[in-house]
């Protein structure tokens, strides 16, 4: 029979058993993260006439914006090494998949607040939900870029099939941050406020619309961005051209998976806490 | 399997803070002191910092119902939350043992937008029950709930019996070895909740149960252990059932005396005549059961009345209403010839459990031709008396407690 011990002490002093406890919720809670997946996904869509597609409707306007602001001159934004257009549009939808896997571990966790503080069950699942939704979305916008190249005749090679593994990348870095925010955003909304603001910044030190500049300052910020490999590394992948940041790419990889470690376990080790406030 | 220990909580405290903006900032240190690995200090309140529960004490074996009652903002509901591993505990130390179901809230955990199906193994993978097992008891649980017509609707359009229903269905066939119950009953119709005292009953057998009520009734039926909290602390805690429910209804002042009208009759004095037996005690009055229950009542009635009546109304200490006497009923009007009248309510044979009353006067006067009563005064618990039953029978989940002998005929 299963014994649960409750106490004020922290359970970071027992790592070894705090890390099997947390192997066997991971478990347990993969069966429910599966459910609040599909809940959530059916959820998105039922009250929408466009439904799916409004994962395309803005990136699509989105590049509309950047392809007229290029033309007309008013800004330059460098030599791609493909046309600007298909730049633009995979680099916009590449970075909302990033954005939406980083806002999703503080979103689900709100959402499920009401659960969260009446029901014990695997808190993990809710993050496990969170990554399956990120890659469900991002496999919609796959399908939906790769249509759209074909649509426009762009076909770049077949390091096109890596694409999906830089999008794991890209929704785990994502989930990474959002967790490491999520304790503190469930206690102070500013954190969420906060997001959209600092992200847009990050976007404009990202080469998501512009092409990574030659010299300067600007280049500079650009190369040092830690998400640059990550953005650029998947674009290229789509488009066949010679990825510039793979190393940078792999090494984000290593990090990404040490954090994702660190922050699951703050994550578990906040919730008893954050849920006491919440009601608070 | 009968009688080990399931559920042990020892010098269990929890502090809460009474200001949000504070709490929020304990909230950051609370983490970061958490992720560390320290935590200190656990043991002192901070400033804006009070205990909701304080040292709490109790052992739960199979088979044993444990009534867990006290005023709102006892500290119950965050009790639960500890037991079931909601919240950590700030001192002290929880120990469960097996699977515990909780039906904590109302509808809690149900997915609005699912059908009561759907949610039924949702509900089950967050208890961490495989599909499997689900698969066999599903029937059995829609058919407990007796919603069967609406198991395939989304619950959000569910009543909140509905909810409970199911909820309850749920928890109790999940073979849970502890069960944690809040006050959840209290929404099904009396048909589910004798079906679920049952359904309780036979599950006490194999598991534990921690039942929160505010109903003195029902905790009476279905607990044998009971643990009265009250500002955190606990105030009673054993098997006599019966005296902590006497004990909690004692923190109730909310019989205070009220004069409520007196424009056309005044009250001088309401006095309940104790039982000999009791006489020389003081404070409030005692009656023995099954004594005659004697109101003495001095009333001054307006000039222009020429005849009036008496009511005596009694409540216990839930302010329930628990017996009426009227003047009018038995006899003629009496009339107001006098300046002051010095009256004497003689009500015979007090079968009311044992417990305290508060009496309550209406003078009244009957308008014969509108066939209305004019109110002339109200004297609300005016005073108090209290009947003692011989200790066995003590709380009994009744009003009164009916004399009586059983011969074979």
């Amino acid at each position: 029979m299963q014994q649960r011990v409750y106490t004020p002490h922290s359970n970071i002093r027992k790592p070894w058993l705090m890390i099997r406890e947390m192997i066997v919720d991971i478990r347990r809670g993969n069966d429910l993260a599966k459910r609040l997946t599909i809940r959530d996904i059916k959820a998105l869509y039922r009250q929408s006439f466009l439904g799916i597609l409004w994962a395309f409707i803005l990136p699509l306007a989105n590049t509309l914006v950047w392809v007229f602001l290029n033309n007309s001159g008013i800004v330059a934004m460098g030599e791609t090494d493909i046309p600007y257009p298909i730049y633009v549009f995979s680099g916009t939808m590449i970075w909302a998949i990033f954005m939406e896997s980083m806002q999703a571990p503080i979103e689900k966790t709100t959402q499920n607040k009401s659960i969260l503080a009446k029901v014990n069950f695997p808190r993990e699942a809710l993050v496990v939900a969170g990554i399956y939704q990120g890659l469900f979305n991002a496999g919609v916008k796959l399908i939906i870029l790769v249509i759209a190249l074909a649509i426009m005749g762009y076909f770049g090679g077949w390091s096109l099939l890596l694409f999906p593994l830089g999008i794991v990348s890209l929704v785990l870095g994502g989930t990474a941050i959002g967790l490491l925010l999520t304790p503190l955003g469930m206690l102070y909304t500013d954190i969420s406020k906060a997001i959209p603001l600092v992200m847009q910044f990050l976007m404009y030190t990202t080469p998501v619309v512009y092409a990574v500049p030659k010299e300067g300052f600007s280049s500079q910020i650009v190369r040092h961005n830690p998400i640059t490999p990550l953005i650029m590394t998947a674009r290229d992948w789509l488009t066949g051209v010679e990825p510039e940041f793979l190393n940078g790419y792999l090494w984000m990889n290593l990090v990404i998976i040490i954090m994702l470690i660190i922050v699951f376990v703050a994550y578990r080790l906040a919730m008893p806490i954050l849920i006491e406030r919440m009601n608070a | 399997m009968a009688g080990e220990v399931l559920v042990k909580v020892e010098g269990v405290s929890k502090k809460f803070c009474r200001d949000l903006k504070t709490s929020l900032w304990y909230g950051v240190k609370d983490l970061t002191s958490e992720l560390l690995g320290g935590r200190h200090d656990q043991a002192n309140l901070r400033p804006k910092e009070f205990w909701a529960v304080n040292g709490i004490n109790f052992e739960l074996r199979r088979g044993e119902c444990l009534g867990l009652i006290g005023r709102n903002g006892a500290g119950k509901s965050t009790m639960l939350k500890m037991l079931n591993g909601l919240i950590k505990p700030d001192t002290g130390k929880i120990t469960i043992e097996g699977r515990v179901g909780a039906l904590i809230e109302l509808g809690s955990g149900f997915n609005p937008i699912l059908t009561g199906r759907e949610n039924i193994y949702n509900n089950g993978s967050v208890l961490g029950i495989p599909k499997k097992e689900i698969d066999q008891v599903i029937d059995e649980i829609i058919e407990f709930s007796e919603i069967e017509k609406f198991i395939d609707t989304p619950v959000a359009y569910y009543s909140s019996g509905m909810k409970v229903r199911l909820g309850f269905s749920v928890a109790v066939h999940m073979k849970p070895d502890v069960l944690i119950l809040d006050e959840v009953l209290a929404v099904g119709d009396s048909g589910f909740k004798i079906k679920s005292f049952n359904k309780i009953n036979e599950m006490m057998k194999n598991a534990a149960v921690i039942f929160v009520s505010h109903s003195m009734p029902n905790v009476a039926i279905i607990s044998n252990k009971i643990l009265l909290m009250e500002y955190g602390k606990m105030e009673h805690y054993g098997e006599d059932v019966s005296s902590g429910i006497d004990k909690y209804f004692e923190h109730f002042g909310g019989n205070d005396p009220k004069l409520e009208f007196n424009e056309f009759a005044q009250v001088e004095e309401v006095e309940v005549v104790p039982s000999q037996k009791y006489a020389s005690l003081g404070g409030i009055p005692a009656i023995d059961y099954q004594d005659d229950l004697n109101v003495r009542i001095r009333v001054k009635v307006d000039r222009n009345i020429d005849w009036f009546h008496v009511k005596v109304q009694i409540t216990d200490k839930d302010l329930k209403i628990v017996g009426i006497y009227d003047s009018f009923q038995f006899q003629e009007a009496i009339q107001n010839d006098q300046d002051i009248h010095d009256l004497q309510a003689v009500i015979p044979n007090c079968i009311f459990i044992n417990g305290e009353y508060s009496v309550s006067i209406f003078i009244q006067q009957r308008d014969m031709v509108l066939k209305k009563w004019n109110l002339l005064g109200l004297y609300r618990y005016w005073t108090k008396f209290r009947v003692k039953a011989s200790s066995t029978l003590g709380y009994v989940p009744a009003v009164v407690y009916l004399p009586g002998e059983v011969s074979k005929s």
